[in-house]
């Protein structure tokens, strides 16, 4: 196997609240082939977004300490680059989208202008040049009348319309590497289809890699690959997509997909998981789902899991259930 | 069958826009003449795009807005036209709302306890024993414990919020609530346990709701009938079992396909294209038609009327 685009090795990130540090990443280990989808998955509170945001970087600040371990891409170890090589890096190798395309946009520039920003920042295009690629961007993330449409603002656009802005905005430079944080999230139904597709297409049009973040494990199965799903700050499972959902290995996993409202068949109690998951300060021995496990053991709430190897590809962070898959094998 | 405690009949809501600065005043019509029944102890399923018009018909069923025209009748008493705000007063206590984003529902400067028992105070006549009283048995009744009613709302997550929505919904003891989507801001995993806590109410207190959704799965686990909306109109409603089986309006077959489901095997057709009209001059004929997989000829320029096709079944479509 090739080296990986991107490989995160053991990465924690750690806030400082009122009540003391808080470890909102723990160890956090992943890789990212060239063009691979991959999807992370997870509760609000999980860590996925900070995750996200601290491979590039995006929330250093007096009350977020310097993430640690590793973060290579290209060689080089992000975490350890100068602010300015970082900038570099950012928008045009590795590109992020995010959940809120309204508050992403600039509401007193015109799309040609936003689009055109990182273009003659980062390819030193002059401002016409800039905006004609602008147009090409908007036919590429297919809005109509692109011609039109590029010297509009965003408030005359749809919440669809301005996420296909924002993923022209992220592919203007041709990335490698695009992050899309929840990017459908606060889309009609019929609008998140449309750009899941687009994004599809986009990947395999363009060779990117995507990290896709989401809370919906429906949108996971239609879009990535492999998945890595996020519990408390810590990875607790990953697989490729098809055996998470035949065969989850953690019961968090199995938690969330009893949890989805079923389309197909009446169901009239879902199975919920109780509880909700734990404030971040708070000190949880042992495993940090045990106080809402349906299967926990006395042990567990003691001795905190390592992530174990389960086959080719796959980990668990559930000694039980990963013996019982070698004792079945 | 029980008589409908709701009923609504060719409801219409207008609102007036202005054009830019100084332009002429244009009229968006946000619910397009839409008749339902809701049954005593039952949930009506409303489900629609954004812009779709259902978050406005909610706001008109308890009064929060006035109606255009139609006819609203809530409990046997019609709350419009002549004498309605009588009759809105009336049976204004048995009417309550739930909100989506139970962040922004709750004042933040107020107490927990005093969010809840807002309702009562309004009312007065309660000695601060059994307000106290009642705000407990009201958290307990929605699975907090009774130590919450000290803290703060900020204190809590989105789901235990919606739960303190609803228990001050809950307060003047109402039989009619609208849940505005009540679960779309919140976690797969809370909005289960808000879902199932709706159903465990409605069992015990007997409770209705019009359960206000854009996502088809979220209500198939709730509703017992479904009404679907586009562009202010309903282009279907059945019995939950019988639309989920056999949907007829392409629209719904759209909103059904496009739901991801947690199988990575299944392969989606193609998203429908579009977005939904702007209701300003809406086009002539069907809404839909722009975006409809299966437009006919008709349907740009005539404008399709509910017609029922059996089993409780309407579907406003000229393919039926």
């Amino acid at each position: 196997m090739a080296a990986p685009l991107l490989e995160v090795n053991d990465l924690t990130v750690r806030f400082r609240t009122d009540a003391g540090w808080m470890t909102a990443v723990d160890r956090v280990s992943l890789a990212v082939g060239e063009g691979e989808a991959l999807g992370i998955v997870g509760e609000s509170g999980s860590g996925k977004s900070v995750t996200a945001l601290s491979i590039l970087r995006l929330h250093a600040g007096p009350t977020t300490r310097m993430p640690t371990g590793k973060v290579m891409y290209g060689g080089r170890d992000l975490l350890g680059l100068p602010m300015r090589d970082m900038r570099a890096i950012r928008g045009s190798e590795i590109a992020m989208i995010f959940q809120d395309p309204m508050s992403s946009l600039n509401p007193v520039l015109t799309i040609a202008d936003q689009i055109g920003e990182s273009l003659r920042l980062h390819q030193g295009l002059d401002h016409a040049t800039a905006r004609r690629r602008a147009v090409e961007l908007l036919d590429l993330v297919r809005i109509p009348d692109a011609a039109r449409r590029v010297d509009e603002y965003p408030h005359r656009l749809s919440g669809g319309m301005r996420q296909r802005v924002m993923i022209a905005i992220a592919i203007a430079c041709r990335p490698k590497l695009l992050i899309a944080d929840e990017p459908t999230t606060a889309l009609d139904v019929t609008i998140q289809a449309q750009i899941l597709d687009l994004l599809r297409d986009l990947q395999a049009e363009l060779g990117m890699s995507v990290i896709l973040i989401t809370h919906d494990m429906g949108v996971i199965a239609e879009f990535a690959r492999r998945v890595m799903v996020m519990y408390a700050g810590r990875v607790v499972e990953t697989a490729p997509v098809g055996q998470l959902f035949r065969r989850p290995l953690h019961p968090y996993t199995d938690g969330l997909l009893a949890a989805i409202p079923k389309l197909d068949v009446d169901v009239r109690r879902l199975p919920a998981i109780p509880g909700s998951i734990p404030d971040p300060t708070a000190v949880i021995p042992g495993c940090r789902y045990s106080p809402r496990c349906p299967m926990v053991q006395a042990r567990c709430r003691t001795e905190a899991p390592d992530l174990l190897p389960a086959g080719p590809e796959r980990q668990a962070r559930c000694p039980p259930r990963v013996a019982a898959l070698e004792h079945a094998a | 069958m029980t008589a409908p405690i709701i009923r609504v009949r060719d409801l219409v809501k207008d609102f007036h826009v202005t054009r830019g600065r100084g332009g002429p005043p244009a009229i968006l019509r946000a619910v397009n003449h839409i008749s339902f029944d809701i049954r005593q102890g039952t949930t009506l399923g409303l489900v629609g795009e954004s812009g779709s018009g259902k978050s406005t018909t909610g706001r008109l069923l308890v009064g929060l807005i006035p109606v255009t025209s139609g006819e609203i009748g809530l409990f046997g008493e019609t709350i419009t036209g002549a004498g309605g705000d009588r009759a809105l007063a009336k049976v204004r206590s048995k009417l309550q709302f739930v909100f989506q984003d139970p962040h922004g529902s709750l004042n933040p400067r107020m107490r927990v306890g005093d969010c809840i028992a807002e309702p009562i105070d309004v009312g007065g006549g309660w000695t601060r024993r059994d307000r106290a009283d009642r705000v407990s048995e009201l958290l307990e009744t929605v699975g907090l414990p009774r130590a919450v009613a000290e803290r703060f709302p900020h204190e809590f997550s989105g789901g235990q919020r919606q739960r303190i929505g609803i228990a001050r919904a809950l307060a003047l003891k109402p039989d009619f609530i609208v849940c505005d989507e009540p679960v779309s801001a919140l976690d797969v995993s809370m909005q289960a346990q808000i879902i199932n806590l709706l159903l465990d109410l409605q069992e015990k207190l007997g409770l209705s709701y019009l359960f206000i959704a854009h996502d088809l799965a979220v209500v198939r686990s709730i509703a017992t009938d479904v009404a679907v909306m586009y562009a202010g109109a309903l282009v279907e409603q059945a019995p939950k079992a019988v639309l989920y089986a056999a949907p007829k309006h392409p629209y719904t077959e759209a909103l059904l396909e496009a739901v991801p489901r947690p199988d990575p095997d299944r392969v989606r057709s193609a998203a429908l294209g579009g977005e939904i009209p702007s209701i300003l001059n809406p086009p002539p004929g069907c809404a839909f038609a722009a975006r409809c997989p299966k437009v006919m000829e008709m349907c740009r320029s005539e404008r399709p009327a509910p017609r029922p096709t059996g089993d409780g079944h309407v579907v406003a479509c000229h393919l039926y």
